[in-house]
Parts: C-alpha cells; sequence; structure tokens
C-alpha cells in the first residue's frame, strides 16, 4: 500500500487552517469536477481530492492522518503503526460526493470499516429498499456500432461490500445490442441489469452511457458526421469521383470541378441513422505531392508558368 | 438469424433520451434524489416535465442527465439551486461551442 500525502493533493501546508482547506478543496473541485472540466485526468484528480477532503475536513480525522507523522513521502510504501489511531473517537460523517467505495486503500485502512476504532458505517447513509439501485457505466462503442445496431460484450466492473464489510471488485460481461441512432453521451437504459434487489425486491436499472471511441477521420456532432478527405489538387480542380469510407460503408463520392480545400460536400442523411437522420460531410483537404525528383519540379514548374495566379490577392500581398 | 448460436443472451436496451418518458418515482430513483428536490428543480427550470401535477408529470429522458447532474454539484461544489441551472445552461452552451470548436480543430 502506498502512502498518500493529502496535504500535496490539496496544495496545502502541514499546518493550514480548516478555512483554507475548504477553500483549497472548493477551488480544486470546480477545476477538476468531472462534469465540468476536460481536462484529461480530471475524474481520478476529483476522486483524490474528494479523497484527501474527506479526512483534512474532519478535524478528528485530520489529527489521526497528523499522527502518522510528516515524513512520509507520497507513495512511499506504506504500514500503518499498530497504535496510530489509539485513543481517537471517530463520528460518522457524510462522504463528500466522491463515492467513498472509491476511495483508495490507504484511505481504508485508515479509516474504513475494517479499521480499528474507526467503525465508519460505510452503508449507514443507505436507507433500506426493497428495489435495487439504479446504477450507471460509460461504455466506450465505434462510431460504425451506431450506425449498424449490431450486439457487443461489454465488461463492467463494480464494486461488492463483503461479508466482512471490506469493497472488492468484480467484473461480470455483458451482451448488449447497441441501439441503432445512438449518440455520443446518450444513456442505454437496460430494465432489471443494475443492483439486485433487497429482500427478494426487483432488480435496479442499469443505465450505460455512450461514448464514441476517438477516430483518425471521423468526427460527429450530434447526428451529423464528418469526414476529413485528402484530394490531389488534380482531383479538387478537374473534379472526379473517388471511393471514401464512410461509417456506414463504402460511397462513390463525385468531387465537382474547381473544388477549394476545405470545401464541404453535404451526402444528404448520411450521418448517424435515426427517424431524422443526421447528415454526412466531406471536407475536401488538398494534399500536395511533394517536389522531390526532377520530374516533380519540372511539373510544378509548368504548372507555375501556366498560371498568372496571386495567392495573397486578397489580403494585399 | 443467428441468435440462437449465442451461448450469452444479447439484452436490448432502449435510448434513454428518445424512446423514455420517465415518472416522478423514477426520475427520483435513478437520481437519488427525493421528490421535493425533484420538483424544487423543476420549479426552477432544471428540467421541464409535462403534465399538470408531480403526481402526473412525464420527464423526457434527457432529464434524467441534468437531474443527476445537478445533485453532483450540489454536493460537491455547494452550488444552489438557481446556481445549478444557470450552470447547466452554461454546460450546454460550452458543449456545443466545444463541438463547433472540434470541426476546426481536429
Amino acid at each position: 500500500m502506498r502512502y498518500k500525502d493529502y496535504y500535496a493533493v490539496m496544495g496545502v501546508e502541514r499546518d493550514a487552517s480548516q478555512d483554507e482547506i475548504k477553500r483549497a478543496y472548493r477551488k480544486l473541485a470546480r477545476k477538476y469536477h468531472p462534469d465540468v472540466s476536460k481536462e484529461a485526468d480530471a475524474e481520478a484528480r476529483f476522486k483524490e481530492l474528494g479523497e484527501a477532503y474527506e479526512v483534512l475536513k474532519d478535524p478528528e480525522k485530520r489529527a489521526a492522518y497528523d499522527k502518522l507523522g510528516a515524513d512520509w513521502k507520497a507513495g512511499q510504501d506504506f504500514r500503518p503503526p499498530p497504535d496510530w489511531n489509539e485513543g481517537f473517537e471517530f463520528h460518522g460523517g457524510e462522504f463528500t460526493g466522491a463515492s467513498g467505495e472509491d476511495f483508495s486503500d490507504f484511505f481504508d485502512t485508515l479509516f474504513g470499516r475494517g479499521a480499528v476504532g474507526g467503525g465508519f458505517g460505510r452503508s449507514s447513509r443507505r436507507s433500506f429498499r426493497a428495489r435495487g439501485e439504479d446504477t450507471y457505466a460509460k461504455i466506450l462503442i465505434d462510431l460504425e456500432d451506431a450506425f449498424t445496431g449490431k450486439s457487443r460484450a461489454v465488461t463492467l466492473e463494480h464494486t461488492e461490500i463483503g461479508a466482512d464489510g471490506r469493497p472488492s471488485v468484480k467484473q461480470r460481461t455483458l451482451n448488449v445490442r447497441i441501439p441503432k441512432g445512438v449518440r455520443q453521451g446518450q444513456h442505454i437504459r437496460l430494465a432489471g441489469q443494475g443492483s439486485p434487489g433487497v429482500g427478494g425486491g426487483e432488480p435496479g436499472d442499469l443505465y450505460l452511457e455512450v461514448e464514441f471511441r476517438p477516430h483518425r477521420y471521423y468526427r460527429v456532432e450530434g447526428r451529423d458526421v464528418f469526414i476529413d478527405l485528402p484530394v490531389a489538387p488534380w482531383e479538387a480542380a478537374l473534379g472526379s469521383t473517388v471511393k471514401v469510407k464512410t461509417p456506414a460503408g463504402y460511397v462513390d463520392l463525385t468531387i465537382p470541378p474547381n473544388s477549394s480545400n476545405g470545401r464541404k460536400l453535404r451526402l444528404k442523411e448520411r450521418g448517424i441513422p435515426a427517424k431524422q437522420s443526421g447528415d454526412l460531410f466531406v471536407v475536401l483537404n488538398v494534399a500536395l505531392p511533394k517536389a522531390d525528383t526532377q520530374a516533380a519540379k519540372a511539373a510544378y514548374e509548368e504548372f507555375r508558368q501556366a498560371f498568372d495566379f496571386e495567392p495573397r490577392a486578397d489580403i494585399g500581398g | 438469424m443467428t441468435r440462437r448460436d449465442v451461448k450469452t443472451t444479447t439484452l436490448v436496451g432502449t435510448i434513454l433520451e428518445e424512446e423514455v418518458v420517465l415518472s416522478l418515482a423514477e426520475v427520483c430513483r435513478a437520481s437519488r434524489l427525493s421528490a421535493e428536490r425533484v420538483i424544487e428543480m423543476a420549479e426552477e427550470g432544471i428540467v421541464e416535465p409535462v403534465g399538470s401535477s408531480p403526481e402526473r408529470w412525464r420527464f423526457h429522458g434527457a432529464s434524467l442527465r441534468r437531474v443527476r447532474c445537478a445533485r453532483r454539484l450540489e454536493e460537491d461544489l455547494g452550488v444552489n439551486t438557481a446556481g445549478i441551472a444557470l450552470v447547466l445552461d452554461l454546460l450546454d452552451e460550452l458543449e456545443q461551442l466545444r463541438a463547433r470548436l472540434g470541426r476546426f480543430e481536429p
């Protein structure tokens, strides 16, 4: 188990006042809140922050944590001294927004259910409910799956509180038909696949939040799909028909003559399928061949002489 | 159909945002919020159920995402109901702008 430096996580000194800790938490929470932040590691940072705040905001837990001493370094192999929390009396407090079940082993050993004298009821805030809870998970799918509506195996992890009161991570795999036309950020509701019911109650529902795996050439905006299509200068200038790979398969695309770089060609209703399907936009990206042979240089030279062309005419160049 | 060959059963779900309407009880259960809080959020315009009274309210599936986000903003950041309504509207706008930006800066 690794030692966690909660003061470093919150960016405060060890002698910071409770007010300073609260201010630091609020500031960092706004920065890393997964609903607001687009930082890549926002979720992990927010979780870590929630754990640190859970300890430091509570004078009892903070005092117990401080008792471990200031000599520990973050990430150092840690084992709590046998008598570390002797004489501390804890009172169960509310967890911050981060779910307590996701806290680290380090937290769990010091303050979790199994900790000596700890005794925070992790489940104390849960009222008895006959029906199982609804659960949520994110799934990454390929854009193509939303076009074809095919089935995919989805592996989910969830935390279970064992008989000894300690949480453990369990995996299960579901075979899910991806509904045709599903979009980024939408949820697939699977009835009865949530947490099992208590006392013979019905299970809850499972909600899968859909996210498209990032793609090199496709971009999605609502139901519309954008494709960047590299074309040769002569294809754009003279017009041509090219084969384009789209999420729904190959299409023959006609490029009109005199197309400029960045021209957007719309293929109506070839976007994500629905009652009102999205459109597919092909954006032309004119690629220039390198002038790295004698023949290529001669061709460019001929090109130059054939035109009376001033590309910077508009900007007074 | 080759479904019989597949050993595990294939689960067929529904798209929450398109095919599902929710009652107040279902919204509360799925968001772990009390009915009072959801009613307050509806009064603030955070979600807009249709129907004459809370017992008859029907919520659009997309409401669930909003009330869940509202709960997190409240619990994690201490934002009040009016603040949540503002944050959610701004987040919607931000999302649209980011998507549009993504088109120009792939």
